[in-house]
C-alpha cells in the first residue's frame, strides 16, 4: 500500500512535468479529452499533428517502460453494457465542460482556476455518488 | 520541428506518469471515488503530485509572454460557471465512476487495456463525435442574457 503511494506520487510529478512541458513550450494546456476530442471532431486545426504527436508520447512510453517495471492489471469490467454507457458518458461529458481531470483537475486547480474547482468537483461529486449507487446499491459494478 | 519533439515529451511524461502511478488500474479509481468500501488514497498523491511542477510551470508562465518556442500563452482562465461546465463534469463523473476511466488514462493503457478498453473508447470517442450537437443544443435552449 505505501509503495502505492510512493509510485502514485512519482507518477504524479511526471504527469505535472508533462503539463509544464506542454505549456512551458507548446503554450498550451495539456487536457488528455481536448486533445483527443479535437481530433475526433476535427476542432485541432494547424495543432493536429502536435496531438496526434501527444498521444503517440501517450501510448509508446507505458509500452516502452514495461519491461522494467512490470505489467498493470487494470481490472477492468468485462459487463459491455457497463463499458459503453461509462465510454459514452466520459467522451460526452468532458467535451461539453471542456476538460477533464488533466485539463480542469491537474493544469486548472493548479493556477486556481475557479471553473477547473467547480468541475473538479462536480466530477468527483459525480463519481462517488456513481460508485456508491451502481456498486453498493444496484450492485451492477 | 520542435513543438512536436516538445509535444512527443509532454505526451511521454504524461503516459509514463500514468502508467507508473497506477492510475491506468480502474480498481484504484473506483476504490478513491468508494468512500463506503476499501478506500484507496492513492489518486490523491497523483493529483497531488501532479499539481507540483504545474504549479511551478504556471508561476513561470506568468512572467512571460510567449512559450520557449514562441507560442502565445494560454489567457487568464475565464471565471464563467456555464450549465455545460456543471452538467458536463457531473456526466463525466457518473461514467469515471462506472468503469474507473477518463480519457488520459483510457489511451496510456491502450497497448495492454485489452479488448474491453477497446469498447470504452469506442463509446467515448462517440460521445465526443456528439458533443458538439449537444452542445449547440444547450446554447439554443438559452437566451442570451
Amino acid at each position: 500500500m505505501e509503495q502505492d503511494w510512493i509510485l502514485g506520487l512519482i507518477g504524479g510529478l511526471l504527469i505535472g512535468s508533462g503539463g509544464a512541458v506542454y505549456l512551458l513550450f507548446n503554450g498550451r494546456i495539456m487536457g488528455a479529452s481536448g486533445i483527443v476530442g479535437s481530433l475526433v471532431d476535427r476542432t485541432a486545426g494547424s495543432l493536429t499533428a502536435e496531438r496526434l504527436v501527444f498521444l503517440a508520447g501517450v501510448v509508446l512510453l507505458p509500452v516502452l517502460l514495461m519491461p522494467a517495471f512490470g505489467p498493470v492489471d487494470t481490472h477492468i469490467t468485462d459487463n459491455t453494457a457497463v463499458l459503453v454507457a461509462a465510454g459514452l458518458l466520459v467522451g460526452l461529458g468532458t467535451r461539453l465542460a471542456n476538460g477533464c481531470t488533466s485539463g480542469h483537475g491537474v493544469c486548472g486547480m493548479s493556477r486556481l482556476s475557479l471553473r477547473g474547482i467547480v468541475a473538479t468537483v462536480c466530477y468527483i461529486l459525480a463519481g462517488g455518488v456513481g460508485v456508491v449507487l451502481f456498486r453498493h446499491i444496484l450492485g451492477v459494478i | 520541428m520542435m513543438r512536436l519533439v516538445s509535444s512527443f515529451i509532454a505526451g511521454g511524461l504524461f503516459g509514463a506518469g500514468l502508467y507508473l502511478s497506477g492510475m491506468t488500474d480502474t480498481a484504484k479509481v473506483q476504490g478513491w471515488l468508494d468512500v463506503f468500501g476499501n478506500w484507496d488514497p492513492t489518486l490523491a498523491f497523483v493529483m497531488g503530485g501532479a499539481m507540483i511542477p504545474m504549479a511551478i510551470a504556471w508561476r513561470v508562465a506568468r512572467g512571460r509572454k510567449s512559450s520557449v518556442l514562441g507560442v502565445p500563452l494560454p489567457p487568464p482562465p475565464s471565471r464563467e460557471i456555464d450549465r455545460k461546465l456543471i452538467l458536463g463534469s457531473g456526466l463525466f463523473g457518473v461514467g469515471w465512476g462506472l468503469a474507473g476511466l477518463c480519457p488520459g488514462p483510457s489511451i496510456a493503457s491502450l497497448s495492454y487495456g485489452g479488448p474491453e478498453l477497446y469498447v470504452f473508447v469506442a463509446a467515448m470517442l462517440t460521445g465526443m463525435v456528439v458533443a458538439p450537437f449537444v452542445r449547440s443544443r444547450l446554447d439554443k435552449a438559452v437566451p442570451a442574457e
